[in-house]
């Protein structure tokens, strides 16, 4: 049974693996040494621009950095609230949007058509126009009068309205994508239209769609950072206080830099899953 | 004695082509029907309107003297009573082999998760499968899966099965496991509608062979009657090329 691992690879073999290890070994030297000449031209560069003495100084201020940290800070935690809360909330408007857009029946038309109405345009707006409508126009229906509503409550309002049109779409692509027949056989076992998405068409779809949900939630992540034009004081609120006392801009490197972070497992998390998605398509194969 | 399913002037057509045209078909308690023919003669449409999959045209189908042609009946409910199993199997990919056969108890007939579970098991156990009880589908061979899904379409006990061409997308060393198994199910007295190209196994199984030709019963009776003396010079012509 276990001759295989025994066996001697041959001569031909042992020596194809000589080679590609020696060209291995080659284009890492290569792939190196062509990095390092690359970091090279950009520093100097970078260093005898006229004005980088200047740059460092209103952008890159190690005093102010440390000074502006624990407001930026305390902004940022204002975002991942949001991020959270806008998160959830997206998945659940998307998924029941996408739903909507999938029913077939006549007598779901007017749903369907404010389903649709609604993607096209949330998908159309820029994100900052619909900030200034939720933000500005929400409090003016509700009257002077009226209970005052947080400035982030109304940032992650709009946030949700834009971002659920985008995903919905997502979420609609993977319905879309799930074979007919699955649907066929969960029918033809009594399950109803509803049991039949929530418990078959669904969970297949959330699959084929993961990554490209990956994505979107990492765009969001950033975008997060616009309820600041409402007045909630969140990370980019933060650096901009800090900024005008010290007139200097390091305080938004400190903001961009937490957002990066934020940003960077994910990213890496959806690299891995897209290579483990394409390693089990693709077993065996080396192109 | 009453009929389990009574077809009456079915007749169905897509776009401008009728693919059937006045089925008339009675199917006793305990009987199984092999339904043959021709591709495109009617036969997976015939078994698609009998589940409601697809909506008759014309005509009546009776579920134990029911019309279940009526708008006011609840389809999901007459579905939930007729198991069907599919040529290419369509077991879910996303759910192991045990749920596969216990979705539709579990969610069709409200039985509760252990109970559910340990019929499943013993139905898996029938069929050699219950090592492969909590493995996903892709997992297994492609007789394996055919015969899950055999077993996802009876767990809910229905009066009526109905087999679409079952082993058609199999390899040959792998059709007659899956035979034995509906062989199984006739001795168990299960009430059969299959349409197949196995005539071999039509004529060992089936107590009634049923032949459609473009969209019409063209000649039915015993296999021995229908295989060894065809009446129609068209049933002749049919069979002289599948033999």
């Amino acid at each position: 049974m276990n001759q295989t691992e025994a066996r001697q690879p041959s001569e031909l073999e042992l020596e194809r693996r000589a080679f590609r290890r020696r060209q291995g070994l080659r284009s890492v030297l290569i792939s190196l040494a062509s990095t390092l000449a690359l970091a090279v031209v950009v520093w100097f560069t970078l260093i005898n621009t006229p004005g980088w003495a200047r740059v460092q100084q209103t952008f890159f201020d190690p005093e102010v950095f440390v000074a502006a940290l624990p407001r930026v800070w305390d902004g940022f935690l204002l975002n991942l609230r949001v991020l959270l809360v806008a998160a959830v909330s997206v998945l659940v408007l998307s998924i029941a949007v996408a739903g909507i857009r999938t029913l077939r029946s006549p007598v779901f038309f007017p749903l369907r058509a404010l389903a649709t109405a609604y993607t096209d345009l949330f998908r159309g707006m820029p994100l900052i126009i619909v900030l200034f409508l939720v933000g500005f126009g929400i409090p003016g229906l509700i009257g002077s009068g009226g209970p005052r509503i947080p400035s982030e409550v109304l940032g992650t309002i709009a946030i949700v309205l834009v971002y659920s049109a985008y995903v919905s779409e997502v979420f609609r692509a993977g319905i879309e994508a799930v074979h007919p027949s699955q649907r066929l056989a969960a029918r033809s076992l009594g399950l109803s239209h509803g049991k039949t998405m929530r418990l078959v068409v669904l969970p297949q779809a959330v699959r084929k769609v993961t990554p490209a949900l990956m994505n979107d939630f990492v765009a969001m992540q950033k975008d997060v950072g616009l309820i600041s034009v409402l007045g909630a004081v969140d990370a980019v609120r933060g650096a901009q206080i800090v900024t005008s006392q010290f007139y200097n801009f390091t305080p938004y490197v400190v903001a961009g830099l937490l957002f990066v972070l934020l940003a960077l497992p994910l990213i890496r998390l959806t690299d891995w899953y897209t290579a483990r998605l394409r390693a089990r398509e693709q077993i065996g194969g080396i192109v | 004695m009453s009929a389990v399913l009574r077809l009456q002037d079915v007749r169905k057509s897509f776009g401008g082509s009728e693919v059937l045209r006045g089925i008339d078909l009675d199917v006793a308690e305990h009987e199984v029907v092999a339904l043959i023919g021709a591709s495109g003669s009617g036969k997976s449409t015939l078994l698609r309107t009998i589940n409601l999959l697809e909506r008759v045209d014309d005509g009546r189908i009776l579920l134990r003297d029911r019309d279940i042609t009526d708008p006011r009946e609840d389809a999901d409910a007459i579905r939930a009573r007729i198991g069907v199993v599919f040529q290419h199997y369509n077991l879910f990919p996303h759910l192991s082999v045990l749920d596969n056969v216990t979705l539709a108890l579990r969610h069709v007939a409200r039985v509760d998760r252990g109970h559910a579970e340990a019929r499943g098991l013993e139905l898996l156990a029938r069929i050699g499968l219950a090592d492969f009880a909590r493995a996903f589908p892709d997992r297994l061979s492609g007789g394996q899966q055919q015969r899950a899904a055999i077993v996802r379409a009876i767990a809910g006990s229905p009066e009526l099965l109905l087999l679409d061409e079952v082993t058609s997308a199999l390899d040959p060393e792998l059709v007659g496991e899956v035979l034995e198994l509906v062989r199984e199910l006739k001795a168990d007295g299960t009430t059969i509608v299959m349409a197949t190209h196995e005539m071999a196994f039509a004529r060992d199984v089936a107590d009634r062979v049923v032949f459609l030709d473009r969209g019409v019963i063209a000649e039915q009776g015993t296999p021995a009657q229908v295989f060894g003396a065809p009446r129609e010079a068209r049933t002749r012509e049919f069979l002289a090329r599948v033999l």
